[in-house]
């Protein structure tokens, strides 16, 4: 186990440095995500923002080493509470799951076993990691139903997946996820599949819950404005990089990179009624055979010869606010 | 559960009235004259038709249903008319065997086909996973009769380790599983039944449990913190109700269609009954042997869906 200097492991949860996830079969390797540095803090939220397969999941899942390793290159180091992610034996990464990392993802549809009801799968993973009878648990499980708000828990205990609404099951989803009071909450766009009121909800309750609990939460989305209710850092990934990076208000407010300006431009909220949405022209490269320099070049307004052939650095433009960009705004 | 399982159990009286309806009918459609093959060649047309009316078969199609159906609830068969003792004992006797083959052969290709299945949809795309195809390929492909015999000829006839065929001394009356100079002689037949079986459903296990293992619940689980065994624990319980419809097809098709097991190592089953009936037009077996089977058949698909339903939650809505 790699233990950090005590000073910094006091308020640093999460310490990624230039990570890299290539995905590599017989055919091909997928190179998803392509050096990525960032820390966050404990009680922190971090919202990273992109398109699809801009290598947002992968690197979440990479946090909890949900990839098969047999089909997964993973360089670089990840630090979560002080445990090094790559170097913790698999019994030792099994207890941090759900435990000390834990996730929720974007489909609370199938994200749940359809044979248990939710009060077994939450006291399946509390017994999991604290030795406590199945009563202690199921109580545990009530408990925490009444901590997602789920109106009357007593009966959703004892109720199927399929037996709920969307909006309850991703409540029952936080809820697992929550049982072992985790220091980091990994949330995989968990309310892209929701209806928009549900949406909300689930949003102020996730916020509320990181408030009380005190968790670091990294949230994936491709939503700007959610991003602006919940954020502390914003993280823009783009390719597999993290293409400007620092607080939500440097990064919403004083965008530095053109890909963030782009996708400030494609919201609906920023735009006059009548006119054409501002869509970034053209598609993100692809992950098997990407370009030697910015990545973002290709459909970049302001790319010069140089942005093609070099691949710009992470640099700090002040006070933590970086941007990979040669020529930012 | 209980309101699903009795509501199932109504649904399944028209099915088996559709059965009863079928086998008279089928038994009236089949060519020859039963009464023209037990008459000596020079008897007359009085005795001919004495004969008939004995047997009830001057009556009109609708009257011969009811009377033979009001019959059949009662658990009167009729009469063979070969051997010229009650259906209802000779199919009895030929069911037991068959059912108890049949249960242990499935059995056997469950526990086994369970194993190469979850090993293989875990390992998939693997050597071993290959292997286990195979195995099942194997199990699918070979014809039953086929390896009977060759059962036969190995363990039989050169190495002297099992009998040949038949049911031992003890003769079907008195034979029991729990001896072994009895169920020595079951096992060929057993192992022959089995086969195709434990191939099919190795091949529906690996399929299932693969596909539940891609579902994103299981990354949950893995999110969870949960062991491999613990997920595939959960894995295999998901499969479970494609995995039990398997073995309650299999088990109909066991009781119904071991003509050739049960012919190659002259089991007194079903199967055996079925086939000699037919031969000699012994209508009254041939009637009962198919009702009973098909009943049984019925019967075994409303385990199967009960089964299901405790399973699965979701059944019950539907």
């Amino acid at each position: 186990m790699n233990v950090m200097a005590p000073a910094a492991a006091a308020d640093t949860l999460v310490r990624v440095q230039d990570l890299k996830v290539t995905f590599v079969s017989r055919e091909e390797s997928v190179s998803a995500v392509n050096g990525i540095n960032f820390e966050l803090k404990r009680g922190e939220v971090m919202c990273v923002i992109g398109e699809s397969g801009s290598g947002k999941s992968v690197m979440m899942r990479s946090l909890m080493r949900l990839h098969p390793p047999k089909r997964t290159r993973i360089e670089g180091a990840m630090e979560v509470d002080g445990y090094d992610i790559q170097g913790v034996s698999e019994k030792q990464m099994r207890q941090l799951r759900g435990a000390t990392v834990s996730m929720i993802f974007q489909e609370p549809m199938t994200a749940l076993d359809p044979l248990y009801t939710v009060g077994e799968q939450i006291a399946e993973t509390v017994r999991i990691h604290e030795n406590i009878p199945q009563e202690a648990a199921m109580k545990r499980a009530l408990e925490l139903l009444e901590l997602v708000r789920v109106p009357s828990p007593e009966r959703r205990l004892k109720a199927y997946p399929h037996e709920l609404s969307g909006g309850l099951r991703q409540r029952a989803m936080i809820a697992v996820a929550l049982s072992c009071n985790p220091s980091l909450l990994l949330a995989d766009e968990p309310t892209t599949a929701l209806d928009a009121s549900v949406q909300i909800q689930v949003l102020v309750l996730l916020r509320r819950l990181q408030k009380e609990l005190g968790m670091s939460v990294i949230f994936v989305t491709h939503d700007l404005g959610v991003a602006a209710q919940i954020a502390d850092k914003v993280a823009v990934m783009y390719a597999g990089r993290l293409v400007e990076y620092g607080s939500v208000q440097d990064v919403l407010l004083n965008p530095k990179h053109h890909y963030t300006k782009g996708m400030l431009a494609s919201t609906v909220a920023e735009q006059e009624k009548g006119r054409p949405l501002g869509a970034i022209p053209g598609t993100p490269p692809d992950l098997r055979a990407l370009p030697p320099g910015c990545s973002f070049a290709p459909r970049c307004r302001a790319a010069k010869a140089q942005c093609r052939t070099e691949l710009p650095p992470e640099t700090d433009t002040g006070g933590g606010h970086r941007v990979r960009c040669l020529f930012p705004l | 559960m209980w309101i699903y399982a009795l509501r199932r159990l109504i649904l399944t009286i028209p099915i088996l009235l559709g059965v009863t309806i079928i086998c008279f009918l089928l038994v009236q459609i089949a060519p020859g004259d039963p009464i023209q093959s037990l008459l000596p060649p020079d008897a007359s047309e009085a005795d001919a038709a004495a004969l008939r009316a004995y047997y009830g078969l001057d009556k009109p199609l609708a009257v011969q249903y009811v009377v033979w159906l009001g019959k059949v609830l009662t658990g009167d068969l009729g009469m063979s008319i070969q051997v010229d003792a009650p259906v209802a004992k000779e199919v009895g006797r030929a069911f037991a065997n068959t059912i108890t083959l049949a249960l242990l052969a499935v059995a056997l290709a469950f526990v086994v086909s369970m194993i190469l299945g979850v090993i293989a949809a875990y390992k998939s795309g693997t050597w071993i996973d290959k292997l286990f195809t195979s195995v099942a390929v194997f199990g699918i492909s070979v014809p039953t009769f086929w390896l009977g015999v060759v059962l036969v000829i190995i363990f039989a006839v050169e190495l002297n380790w099992l009998p040949a065929a038949g049911m031992g001394n003890s003769g079907s009356e008195n034979f029991s599983y729990w001896r072994w100079e009895d169920f020595k002689f079951a096992i060929m037949p057993m192992i022959a039944l089995a086969l195709p079986p434990l191939g099919i459903m190795t091949r529906t296990t690996r399929s299932s449990v693969e596909e539940v293992l891609g579902q994103d619940f299981v990354q949950t689980l893995r999110a969870k913190g949960l062991g491999e065994m613990a997920v595939l624990r959960h894995a295999v319980k998901n499969a479970m109700p494609q995995i039990v419809a398997m073995l309650g097809l299999q088990l109909g098709y066991l009781i119904g269609g071991s003509v050739l097991v049960e012919m190659v190592f002259n089991w007194p089953g079903t199967g055996y009954l079925l086939n000699k009936a037919i031969l000699s037009r012994d209508l009254p077996v041939l009637q009962g042997t198919i009702l009973v089977l098909a009943a049984s058949f019925v019967m075994i698909n409303l385990v199967i869906d009960l089964v299901q339903s405790m399973i699965d939650p979701r059944i019950k809505r539907s």
